[in-house]
């Protein structure tokens, strides 16, 4: 820049910046010490901003035996339930739509426009508006408390196949006429000429889907009745709002650092790929 | 759509999208043109007959006072995290994007909220802000101010903003962010040469060169409020204290759910399916318009 930097220039964006820092991470701070107390003295408010020393004990109780709320599924359990869930939805996802995305760029057929349309406008139809219906239509298939009933409504998007669409309008027509001069059918070019240059669009897509897979809570909320099928979003919520006994915060913070860790870590580790994956599917 | 398409193919193209139809006509189509269809029946207390009555359940809607209470509730909701989000993304935005020490390090820890549930997010915020064992709840109390979210229905709407901007800023901070590296910094560096302070230079070329980000992201964040809210609600308040903090879509849940109003449901999904398809065609004529200039 062209100005001379004076000290508050320079100072005042990391002051600004650390105390957006430390109010973002507050939360997730507290959520952390508390989970490392023992019941009376969260209960009673007595928890200060140095950690207890029951965190061992409060996780492992946690994981592999449950609370004594209204659920009593160990946490260990909803963990897996939400792993399966984010990865059925996000490897679904992307499977799906990029088979579709490849008919509609790749091939000329009747009705492809059509085809395109009725992809686009589902869109427009998020969960949250044909809630009852998809719900009792997985009723009627009987997929109530099963892992396809938790995913496949989930798994159709329109965001996927409109980025692997685009991706693929950007792939020049030279290529595909070089592998077809070397004789390569449709399945040849997509396997080995279309899949190896997507793959930094697939790892992104990745990403972002794995997120919105582990953060559902209307969709598994319906769908499971048993506490052995629930993911850990909808656990937490459970075990806070609990009418039998006190709620165990302790607890409950412990879980809530579980539930969040997984998609956290995610994004902190591939955050090049996230920001390009959130960036691209918005777009 | 009008490259050179290449493969020929009589089955192949349909067999390819086949797995994507079955789930969109399924899960999509089927379940939104029931919404419609149950929009305009009316079921009696004990599911036995059902019948056509054409608007009745719309009209019972727009003259029931408790659905005008929904929409405010769910604007003033909506304005309140998109004005709060929004400014505080900008502001993380325009102080990470100086060259400064540590800009990626801030950058990572600014954004991995994104990452949290929504309903996760809740619970960390009711922990908070419980009244009888939430640590900053104590503190409001020593300052002399009676804090109760579980009865006071003002205190429950600022605790369940305050959950969803939290969410919310990374998401802004972040396309901020990128739009303010496309700005080019020889359009700034004029306007310093020329003698403008970093207040006017941000009033009078930067902010109006992030506009089409902020009106993009203005939309977004109205279609989270909208429909990613619903698990932060349900984990903080639950709809209460008496239904200050329902929302549309949590009242077409509860309705749908509990009260078995199948018909009253079905009519506000339908009102919110034309909210959602307004914003969609208002996003994409922005995105068009960007894409020509």
């Amino acid at each position: 820049m062209v100005e001379r930097q004076t000290f508050a220039s320079k100072f005042v964006p990391h002051l600004v910046l650390i105390v957006g820092v430390c109010i973002v991470a507050f939360p997730v701070y507290l959520a952390l010490l508390a989970s490392t107390y023992d019941a009376a003295s969260v209960q009673t408010g007595k928890m200060t901003l140095v950690p207890g020393g029951q965190m061992i004990e409060n996780y492992s109780r946690i994981i592999f035996s449950g609370t004594n709320s209204s659920t009593r599924e160990p946490v260990g359990t909803m963990l897996l339930n939400s792993l399966i869930m984010a990865l059925c939805v996000s490897l679904g996802k992307i499977a799906i739509s990029l088979i579709s995305a490849y008919a509609i760029v790749f091939f000329r057929f009747p009705f492809r426009m059509t085809a395109f349309w009725l992809i686009f406008v589902t869109l427009m139809l998020p969960v949250e508006v044909r809630i009852f219906p998809t719900y009792k239509i997985v009723v009627d298939l009987g997929l109530l408390d099963t892992y396809a009933g938790l995913t496949v409504p989930l798994i159709a998007s329109a965001t996927a196949t409109l980025l692997f669409r685009q991706f693929f309008m950007t792939v020049p027509g030279e290529l595909v006429e070089a592998s077809k001069i070397d004789g390569a059918g449709p399945y040849k070019f997509f396997v080995d000429t279309l899949l190896p240059l997507s793959v930094t669009t697939i790892a992104a897509l990745f990403v972002i889907q794995f997120i919105y897979g582990w953060n559902q809570y209307l969709w598994p909320l319906l769908i499971t009745t048993r506490d052995s099928m629930q993911t850990v979003v909808i656990g937490i919520k459970k075990m806070i709002t609990t009418q039998d006994a006190l709620t165990e915060w302790q607890l409950a913070m412990a879980t809530a650092v579980l539930a969040l860790l997984p998609p956290v870590f995610v994004v902190v580790v591939m955050q090049k790929l996230f920001v390009k994956g959130l960036v691209e599917t918005e777009k | 759509m009008d490259r050179r398409v290449m493969f020929g193919g009589k089955v192949l193209p349909y067999m390819l999208l086949l797995p994507q139809f079955t789930i969109v006509v399924v899960f999509f189509y089927l379940p939104a043109g029931q919404a419609v269809w149950q929009s305009f029946l009316l079921q009696d207390a004990f599911g036995i007959s059902t019948e056509f009555v054409w608007f009745e359940n719309y009209q019972e809607l727009f003259t029931n006072p408790e659905y005008y209470r929904t929409m405010g509730t769910t604007a003033v909701f909506s304005a309140l995290v998109a004005f709060l989000s929004l400014s505080c993304g900008l502001l993380l935005a325009v102080m990470a994007d100086k060259q400064i020490k540590g800009a990626t390090i801030y950058k990572t820890m600014l954004i991995w909220p994104y990452a949290v549930a929504p309903a996760v997010a809740g619970v960390l915020w009711l922990f908070m802000f419980q009244p009888s064992l939430g640590m900053l709840a104590k503190l409001l109390r020593e300052w002399g101010i009676d804090w109760n979210p579980l009865l006071n229905g003002t205190h429950a709407m600022i605790l369940v903003v305050l959950a969803a901007t939290w969410k919310q800023i990374s998401y802004n901070f972040l396309f901020f962010l990128a739009g303010l590296a496309a700005i080019p910094k020889s359009v700034i560096e004029a306007a310093a040469i020329d003698g403008a302070r970093p207040v006017r230079r941000f009033w009078t070329i930067i902010f109006p060169l992030l506009s089409p980000t902020a009106f993009f992201l203005l939309v977004v964040n109205i279609v989270y409020v909208f429909f990613d809210t619903f698990g932060i609600i349900d984990s903080v308040t639950g709809g209460g204290p008496a239904g200050n903090t329902v929302t549309m879509v949590f009242k077409v849940y509860y309705d749908g759910k509990l009260g078995s109003d199948l018909g009253g449901s079905a009519a506000q999904s339908v009102v919110l399916m034309l909210i959602v398809i307004a914003l969609t065609a208002i996003q994409f004529r922005f995105v068009e318009r960007k894409v020509q200039y």
